[in-house]
């Protein structure tokens, strides 16, 4: 294999290219040795230390937690993206009194850290009178900053689609909500699903700062566990880390998936190798397929550059 | 603005531990991330792996269950007693560190493999080959995504709030559970906000300057 680093190895290179891989295998094994190492004299591995995860009752709570969790996520995620929408729309609106408030808001909301958001709406409105669930505080924390950040992603989606998508539209006679509706979102999201779907492991991760304003989430029922008989405190943090990273590699296989899928997807590809969909061999292909594949590129490949 | 004058000392405290947490954590971030990052690209396939394992297992733990480990976790091993600051400096700079490796990965991946063998053709040793050709067109790729990796960095201090380190997020908790400090959580959290908001907007117009200064012209 060659890449921009290095060539094929030769017999020395090779060498030390094994020499370097002992090494590697060393520093981990001792590393992680060390650790394990450490956990066995403290006793970390003694029963009593587990001895909590025997109980169907604990379990059940970290179901229930769980559920919070995702119950938090799944909300979020949903209004997040109906803000994004929104706020996209509005930041490429052609009326500046619409665009330029809208851009501040969205800066503004990515600017702010999504921990101090919800202690504004936790520990902030209650002075003005407004008690405000955990629960609440979370998802409209993060609804806000998934949702300003989501509006970025489409608003460079829509902006990096060719001018022609948009002067088609008009030309065959759309509205202004056609356009937006039926030409340049449809394609903004379909650019930009991979990174949509990022984002939404970033709102799945962020549920976790709920733990500090007092949400019942998982890593909430882990420090309540961690109080628990036997103090479990490094079990607890590896059976819920366990279960948050399972949860966000699901989440992440999912968006290389999508990523896969769209890319190798017919539909944002003009042109493919094989004969049969070379435009040139049909009768029916227009100049402008001609002239994308001859640039070597798909019909709405502009955002992949 | 009673909130301000009123607690200076406590303000000026938690921004010196809040840029503390930043920078010190950002180093860690980049130490780390440049020798995970060069793990990733490297010809030994084994060190790849390991970087790969690493990457993907820190990018999806949430931030404060990584800080859950060093600040409640790593007491329980009997190891030397490191106060709060110092394991949430580790914490976020082991985050950081997933964050900054896939930049410089990316960053690599960006120059086109002809640009090497080109290079190689015209008898470069590896050394110039390097300093040359391939890092000064990575870097140019590479520093925008990683000035926003530094804003994500400098956004995720505010969860140290939660383990006891006195920064800019835990100021509501220290204000409001002293007597006699003036301020209610809504203006702390509100001039908080603000402080972020600046310090943010500040990186973000050098993150531009820099973009548009080395702008890649392909």
């Amino acid at each position: 294999m060659t890449s921009v680093l290095y060539d094929v190895p030769g017999p020395r290179a090779i060498v030390r290219n094994r020499i370097l891989a002992v090494i590697t295998i060393l520093v981990v094994l001792a590393a992680i040795g060390f650790v394990v190492f450490r956990m066995y004299t403290t006793g970390q591995f003694e029963p009593q230390k587990w001895y909590v995860f025997t109980f169907a009752n604990v379990w059940n709570g970290i179901f229930g937690a769980l559920g919070k969790t995702l119950g938090a996520f799944a909300l979020a995620a949903v209004l997040s993206l109906i803000l994004g929408f929104v706020l996209a729309i509005g930041r490429v609106s052609d009326h500046a009194w619409v665009r330029i408030p809208v851009g501040v808001i969205i800066e503004l909301f990515r600017a702010v850290p999504v921990l101090v958001f919800m202690m504004l709406l936790y520990y902030g409105l209650p002075v003005l009178g407004v008690d405000m669930d955990p629960y609440w505080a979370v998802v409209i924390g993060l609804m806000v900053y998934n949702g300003s950040v989501l509006a970025e992603a489409l608003r460079a989606g829509i902006e990096s689609l060719p001018k022609g998508q948009k002067e088609a539209g008009y030309a065959i006679g759309l509205r202004k909500s056609g356009v937006m509706r039926l030409i340049l979102l449809p394609q903004a999201v379909r650019a930009m699903l991979p990174v949509i779907v990022a984002q939404l492991v970033v709102t799945l991760k962020d549920t976790a700062l709920g733990f500090i304003i007092t949400y019942p989430e998982l890593l909430y029922y882990a420090k309540l566990l961690s109080s628990q008989q036997g103090r479990p405190i490094l079990q607890s943090a590896f059976v819920i880390g366990g279960i948050y990273i399972l949860l966000c590699l699901i989440l992440a296989g999912v968006a290389k998936w999508v990523e896969v899928k769209t890319r190798h997807s017919p539909k944002l590809k003009g042109y493919t190798p094989d004969a049969g969909a070379d435009p040139r061999m049909r009768d029916e292909s227009t100049v402008t397929e001609v002239i994308a594949m001859q640039k070597g590129r798909g019909r709405f490949d502009s955002t992949q550059i | 603005m009673d909130v301000i004058f009123g607690n200076l000392d406590l303000w000026g405290g938690a921004i010196a531990n809040t840029l503390l947490v930043f920078f010190v954590g950002g180093l860690i971030a980049l130490v780390l991330g440049i020798i995970v990052g060069a793990m990733r690209v490297s010809p030994v396939p084994i060190a790849r792996g390991v970087g790969t394992a690493y990457v993907n297992i820190v990018r999806n733990t949430p931030l404060t269950l990584v800080f859950f480990f060093f600040v409640f976790g790593y007491p329980q091993l009997g190891l030397p007693d490191l106060s709060n600051t110092v394991l949430g400096i580790l914490a976020i700079g082991i985050y950081t560190a997933t964050y900054v490796a896939e930049v410089l990965r990316a960053g690599i991946n960006t120059v086109p493999v002809g640009q090497a063998e080109a290079a190689r053709a015209i008898g470069l040793p590896f050394g110039q080959v390097m300093t040359l050709i391939v890092l000064p067109q990575a870097f140019r790729s590479v520093v925008p995504p990683m000035m926003s990796v530094f804003i994500a960095l400098l956004k995720n201090t505010t969860v140290a709030a939660g383990f006891s380190i006195a920064e800019l997020a835990a100021l509501r908790a220290t204000i409001n559970d002293a007597p006699g400090r003036p301020g209610n959580p809504m203006e702390v959290l509100l001039w908080v906000a603000v402080v972020f908001v600046v310090l943010v907007l500040a990186m973000s117009a050098v993150q531009r300057h820099l973009e548009n200064k080395w702008r890649i012209a392909r």
